[in-house]
């Protein structure tokens, strides 16, 4: 299977996930938008050597993918599948930043590690948190939300014409790939072919816009995209949106595992 | 290079956040002003292009490689740069949201990177004069491969810059700059390569696509991005230092010392942190400066063996907390 096929794949699963009735599906998705955004920043907020503290936000995207019953393997998938950036960077902490940090007996850990080791965290939350929100929601209600959230109509608008014809055009693009690999004997691509391959497909593209436009303009398009999809926001929502944000505050201003963990010395 | 949440501080964060929704909003309007509706279409319909075109690879001359089409460039040319930071926007977002490409706090930092700083910074400065009217196939090719690389380079640049203001990561400005320019050379000419290869092929087959975006030049949306961008690095870098002098100021404080310390009036301190966080080439990273710090580091106030065994204890403790709620919710379900 092409990359192309692949990403094509990716796109309809999670898509396909939001189409079904979960709790988390009922929720406003404005109400999911704002949770969500919120949660990253709490997550970012702290400081670069925080582990134990970030653990109980570790929380909401689990709570989240529960609720919304978004499977775990194709989540933990695309973490790993995105991971390498953070890797790279992260990876030269332990090299530069050798101050010990935390103390086992005779074993100390450097502060690098624990940086480094914060990083992956961060990058698992906030990661996760997206893809759980995408999974809940679908396209349609994310734009819709977007919308009334303060977005300007030209981009949800475009946003959503992308991923209706990421479909379209990713079909056409894997059928040309997979013609030109039949028939040229495993030899890579050369720019003489790619330049004229990726050309027709832009053509194609710009005339597939035209037909479109046209039948757009049949229907009585007039600049505007109309939904009769309307959004509620209910005192659940509400609740949603203020419950989430008090915990997170409530992570943000007390190390609740440093506490408990001193608790349970305490008491041994 | 995407940008990842997991580097970003929500300073850092929230400032290219600010930028790229000013140059995204100053876009909008004109395209609104413009009012021809035939773009609708067009920009979905060329932005699922660009989608499916970046995973198509081709063989790089000589090197066994291969490597693919970002399309920043591409789609100024093609749709001009207003219309193209808006396509590129979206397709950073659909990547963002569906391949954790990325990060939502992060997405900000990307279409200013990779949105703003190609459509206007290189297209209108470099691809512009340089390919001239598009009558020389020649030009045209050597204004895609030049633009397209410093276009590449000042990305390269702005997320070197956001991860050290973040101080997420330790590592030097100038190591992360040795690191990330050189690669991203190659990177540009094999963006180079392919974007002259398509619009030579469409100046070829339809030249008439290609007078679409000339005509309009209006430097208004990246004068936006990056004013909004100065104000607030100085504004709100300045504040957050204030509060946990961390990351840069932090290595800032230990290279320069005391000697340093300048009269401490808010002005001035905004102003030296607004100077610290516009500044090229930061050479407070440099080795000196850093053996200079060591000392400091290894008397780190946290080093204490009760609060390491209390982290871990009660990290464990949250961890399976967490778990069993997540696991609980999905059990009642």
């Amino acid at each position: 299977m092409s990359r192309i096929d692949a990403a094509l794949r990716e796109l309809r699963s999670l898509e396909a996930l939001a189409a079904r009735d979960t709790p988390l599906a009922r929720v406003d998705p404005r109400a999911k938008v704002l949770v969500t955004m919120a949660f990253i920043v709490t997550v970012v907020s702290f400081d670069r050597y925080s582990i134990a503290a970030l653990l109980p936000l570790a929380l909401f995207p689990m709570a989240l993918a529960a609720l919304g019953d978004v499977p775990a393997a194709p989540l933990a998938r695309k973490l790993l599948a995105a991971a390498p950036f953070a890797l790279f960077v992260g990876i030269f902490n332990p090299l530069l930043d050798r101050a010990p940090m935390l103390v086992y007996g005779d074993l100390a850990i450097a502060a690098g590690w624990v940086s480094f080791a914060s990083i992956l965290l961060r990058f698992a939350l906030t990661v996760g948190a997206a893809l759980v929100l995408v999974a809940a929601t679908g396209m349609h209600p994310l734009c819709a939300a977007l919308g009334r959230l303060g977005v300007p109509q030209v981009f949800t608008v475009q946003l959503l014409f992308l991923f209706r014809y990421a479909f379209v055009l990713g079909a056409e693009a894997s059928r040309m790939t997979v013609a030109r690999e039949l028939r040229s004997c495993g030899r890579g691509m050369a720019l003489a072919a790619y330049g004229p391959l990726l050309g027709h497909l832009l053509l194609r593209a710009f005339e597939r816009a035209q037909r479109i436009h046209l039948a757009m303009l049949a229907r009585g398009f007039d600049g505007e995209l109309r939904s009769l999809w309307a959004m509620r926001w209910q005192g659940r929502d509400t609740l949603f949106v203020l419950a989430w944000c008090a915990y997170f505050v409530l992570v943000r201003a007390i190390d609740m595992p440093l506490a408990a963990g001193r608790l349970l010395l305490g008491a041994a | 290079m995407h940008m990842a949440d997991a580097l970003l501080s929500p300073a850092v964060g929230g400032v290219m956040w600010l930028a790229s929704g000013a140059a995204l909003a100053a876009s909008g309007r004109r395209l609104r002003r413009n009012a021809d509706d035939r773009l609708v279409p067009l920009m979905g319909v060329i932005g699922a292009f660009v989608f499916a075109a970046q995973m198509i690879n081709f063989a790089i001359p000589g090197t066994g490689s291969s490597g693919h089409l970002g399309g920043g460039l591409l789609l100024a040319i093609l749709l001009g740069p207003h219309a193209a930071l808006v396509v590129i926007a979206s397709v950073l977002t659909v990547q963002a949201l569906f391949f954790a490409d990325g990060g939502l706090l992060a997405l900000g930092a990307n279409i200013f990177n990779l949105g703003v700083l190609p459509c206007f910074v290189a297209y209108p400065l470099l691809y512009r004069p340089i390919a001239g009217d598009g009558t020389s196939s020649r030009r045209v090719a050597l204004g895609a491969a030049v633009a397209a690389i410093v276009g590449l380079q000042l990305g390269a640049l702005g997320v070197v810059l956001q991860t050290i203001a973040s101080g997420i990561t330790s590592l030097p400005a100038s190591t992360f700059l040795l690191l990330m320019l050189p690669v991203h050379l190659a990177i540009g000419l094999v963006e180079g390569l392919a974007t002259a290869a398509i619009v030579l092929f469409v100046r070829r087959a339809r030249p008439d696509l290609l007078q679409r975006s000339t005509g309009q030049r209006s430097l208004k949306p990246l004068l936006a991005a990056f004013g909004v961008a100065a104000l607030l690095t100085g504004g709100a870098l300045s504040w957050f230092a204030a509060q946990d002098p961390d990351g840069l100021e932090w290595s800032i404080e230990h290279a320069a010392g005391a000697e340093l310390a300048a009269p401490n009036t808010a002005t001035h301190g905004t102003l030296r942190r607004l100077q610290q966080a516009l500044s090229f080439l930061p050479d407070y990273a440099l080795p000196k400066a850093r053996a200079e710090e060591t000392p400091a580091e290894s008397s780190w106030p946290n080093v204490d063996p009760e609060t390491s065994l209390a982290g871990l204890v009660g990290g464990a403790l949250t961890l399976a907390v967490v778990s069993l709620l997540g696991f609980g919710l999905r059990r009642r379900r």
